[in-house]
């Protein structure tokens, strides 16, 4: 993937700093992992049957991995992995998980009545189920890399859209359109509320609030009708989803087996702005960042949503620590850099004197931080007020500054912000102007050069500085009693509380995930050039 | 073509006391631009059907200005006309809410200043009901539609006890926080099963002697103030209320209440 870059303007930032920023950021996830590496969480293990194959529901309509999960937490089990349980009954039984998941479904068998059988055997066949799944989706990976060299792609930036209608249908006609007028990215916001459900809905959806639920049919859905039009058009089209909340690594899962390409994906979003344990987000983060790495997927991290809770002018530094944090944690998943894309929105109040200078000293700034990554930067949103004209206006500002600073992945601003989800014409209007913008400043950022010492290098330099200092105090309190004070984005949580915690559990001395095991840290690098 | 401020048209159209146009660059023109989208491919087909479009919405002389396909069936319209029929300014019905909408420094400085300590909410979505949307919205510090939360005020207290609460968990859980205000959200609406919940929790709050000591609030997608107060609670919030609305809303009643 050929990375964008802002040319000849350049911000000159001190190597030695950027380094120390990395070096914190590093002790910070490394810290906390070694204080979780004895925990699993039930969406971690939901995730596992999931990628041995268990899909469907049971006739209430519970999903099949939430039914064995919770059968093997009824018969004691749940502390040694839900993989070397699947495994054992697969082999006492002959059959697939499918089968087996059907079976507890039914009544049919039960994990406590399964005879022991030797260690080896079990885990050479967890190990096999888990291969099986690697290649699943290491095959959609393939697919993905021979349709980009067949199809071609657009040059950065990617323009990324929103559609949301709640129906998968209505959004498949939305995002073909989207796609025939220009977009390169199109994401399916999810329905309000589906991050704090403990189990992902089945089936296609065509009611939802403010969203679509994902669902791994929706998934199916969509990835099938951009493939249409990415042959149709020439170019990838990329499909985007929400790889956060209660069901975070199941949902990426889903994501890999349908060959999504790109996954919103935070360490510390649903701790903060869902009042999500931040245990249970942090081990189901880093499972997520696993599969998301070995799909090929480029994970979107949040900061700008920081940006539209607190002032976007004072908290420069806080977002620019916690993306190194993401970073991070993102590379002890194993993702590499090219499939980070760290996120930074456009949110200083317009009426601030010089805002637009500030903008680009911090678009600058994260570009050059981050040079390999496939930033994400996010389009105005707190200071649209119902204007569409002002709105606009705004928004092509943005979309000047998106394309100067070389940013990655351009979410589109939509004019029509906080009065509706996007009308057809709205997505129109707006695609124009930043195809309109990106084009006729092709070669800007070539032709111009910051001057030393003004306004744009100072900000960014002084910006670069504070986050370090932030990221020094979060190493040395520790990322779990930093959220507690309210570091990132204002909001305090407690280790020990927020959603989802009962669904954290310890690992027994039997613990097994063959996935673990094949995808953890440097192994999945090699096992993917094998 | 006339000169500016010599029109004898326009002064001929002026408007009588009480009445008003739209304004486009002279008095009584009422000219409105409308923007639209047609399930059409573009031509003039598709052209025609919005000025129609137009026509109905009652606009004299519709002008297209520009069509945009929008792919290949669908095109997108920017349109000008004149509404002439004027509105009667002397008829009109302002509906007033019972409460001030106030932003959230002023919000947190009145409850600062007046009470000395954060005003206790605890909310719910109560009986058989799962949906914490609308809840959330209200309560998390995200809030709704770039609207912050009541979390996100230092005037409020949080305690959201999430979905399927039972009324007299709800009851327990407000007298040991000595909760200032309730907030029940219900939005499963079978059998009008939300309506003997909500009725059901005053109920309750008034045997356990509690319902004068707090404001007690619901929202929900079937609800209104009007419903609301009938049912005896002392405020509704509808579908498409933000925080800051509710949270004006309790700040002001809850400091009148103390007297403070």
């Amino acid at each position: 993937m050929n990375m964008n870059s802002p040319g000849r303007l350049r911000l000159n930032l001190d190597p030695d700093i950027i380094a120390a920023c990395h070096d914190s950021a590093q002790v910070i996830a490394e810290k906390v992992w070694k204080e979780l590496e004895g925990l699993s969480t039930v969406a971690v293990e939901r995730a596992v049957a999931r990628l041995f194959g268990i899909d469907g529901v049971d006739p209430a309509g519970l999903p099949l991995p939430n039914v064995v999960v919770d059968s093997l937490s009824r018969s004691g089990g749940l502390e040694d992995g839900v993989a070397i349980h699947l495994a054992k009954a697969c082999l006492e039984t002959g059959g697939e998980p499918q089968d087996v998941a059907e079976a507890i479904a039914g009544g049919r068998l039960d994990f406590a009545s399964i005879p022991e059988r030797p260690r080896h055997e079990v885990e050479a066949k967890a190990r096999e189920l888990a291969r099986r799944a690697v290649e699943r989706i290491l095959s959609r990976r393939r697919e993905r890399e021979e349709l980009i060299a067949r199809l071609g792609q657009s040059r950065q930036p990617w323009l990324y859209v929103i559609v949301a209608t709640g129906n998968i249908y209505e959004d498949v006609i939305q995002a073909r359109m989207a796609a025939s007028q220009g977009a390169d990215i199109i994401a399916v916001i999810r329905s309000t509320g589906q991050s704090l459900m403990d189990y992902v809905p089945y089936g296609p959806t065509t009611e939802g609030y403010g969203g679509t639920y994902a669902t791994q049919e929706n998934f199916r859905l969509m990835r099938k009708a951009l493939d249409e039009e990415s042959e149709k058009l020439g170019r990838y089209i990329r499909l985007v989803n929400y790889c956060s909340g209660l069901c975070m690594p199941e949902i990426a899962t889903m994501g890999a087996f349908e060959r999504l390409d790109v996954m919103l994906n935070d360490a510390m979003y649903g701790i903060l702005f869902r009042d999500i344990n931040m245990e249970r987000t942090l081990i189901d983060q880093r499972f997520s960042r696993m599969i998301n790495g070995l799909s090929g997927i480029i994970i979107n991290t949040g900061e700008d949503n920081y940006l539209t809770t607190v002032d976007a002018f004072h908290h420069g530094p806080q977002v620019l620590a916690s993306e190194f944090i993401n970073l991070h944690f993102a590379r002890m998943a194993g993702i590499p850099d090219e499939q980070i894309g760290l996120g930074h929105a456009f949110q200083i109040d317009p009426w601030l004197e010089s805002s637009l200078l500030y903008e680009i000293a911090m678009a600058l700034l994260v570009r050059q931080c981050f040079p390999n990554c496939p930033v994400k930067y996010m389009p105005p949103t707190v200071h649209k007020d119902g204007n569409i004209f002002f709105a606009h206006a705004l928004d092509t500002m943005y979309n000047l500054v998106a394309c100067l600073t070389g940013q990655s992945i351009h979410l589109v601003g939509m004019l029509t912000e906080a009065v509706h989800t996007p009308f057809l014409h709205d997505r129109f209007l707006s695609i124009q102007s930043a195809k309109y913008v990106r084009e006729a400043s092709r070669g800007l950022s070539d032709n111009l050069s910051l001057v030393p010492g003004e306004l744009i290098e100072k900000r960014a330099q002084s910006l670069l500085l504070s986050a370090k200092q932030v990221l020094e105090r979060v190493k040395d309190i520790g990322l779990f009693a930093a959220i507690e004070e309210g570091i990132f984005a204002g909001v305090k949580r407690d280790r020990h509380g927020g959603r989802g915690r009962e669904g954290v559990f310890k690992k027994s001395a039997r613990y097994f995930n063959p996935f673990e095991e094949l995808l953890s840290g440097k192994q999945s690098r090699g096992f993917l050039t094998e | 073509m006339t000169v500016d401020g010599a029109n004898p048209a326009a002064e001929k159209r002026q408007l009588p006391r009480g009445k008003i146009l739209p304004y486009g660059d002279r008095h009584g023109d009422g000219m409105v631009q409308v923007s639209f989208t047609l399930e059409l491919p573009d031509g003039p087909e598709a052209e025609e059907a919005g000025r129609q479009v137009m026509k109905l919405m009652g606009l004299t002389d519709p002008q297209i200005v520009a069509s945009e396909p929008l792919g290949p069936s669908f095109t997108f319209f920017v349109g000008y006309g004149k509404l002439l029929r004027p509105v009667d300014l002397d008829n009109l019905k302002v509906a007033k809410l019972p409460w001030e909408k106030l932003d959230p420094e002023t919000i947190n400085k009145m409850v600062r200043e007046r009470l000395g300590r954060p005003i206790v909410v605890v909310g719910a979505a109560t009986g058989t009901d799962a949906h914490t949307i609308g809840l959330d919205a209200i309560l998390n510090y995200k809030g709704y539609a770039g609207d912050h939360g009541l979390e996100a005020y230092s005037a409020f207290r949080v305690v959201n006890m999430g979905s399927q609460v039972d009324n007299r968990d709800l009851v327990a859980r407000a007298r040991e926080l000595r909760a200032d205000a309730i907030l029940v959200s219900q939005v499963v609406t079978q059998r009008n099963v939300h309506i003997s919940n909500l009725t059901n929790l005053v109920e309750l709050l008034e045997a356990e002697g509690l319902r004068d000591d707090v404001v007690l609030v619901c929202g929900g997608p079937r609800l209104s103030h009007a419903l609301a107060v009938e049912l005896g609670y002392d405020a509704g919030f509808g579908p498409g209320t933000k925080p800051s609305e509710v949270a004006s809303y309790l700040a002001q009643e809850v400091l009148k209440r103390k007297g403070v």
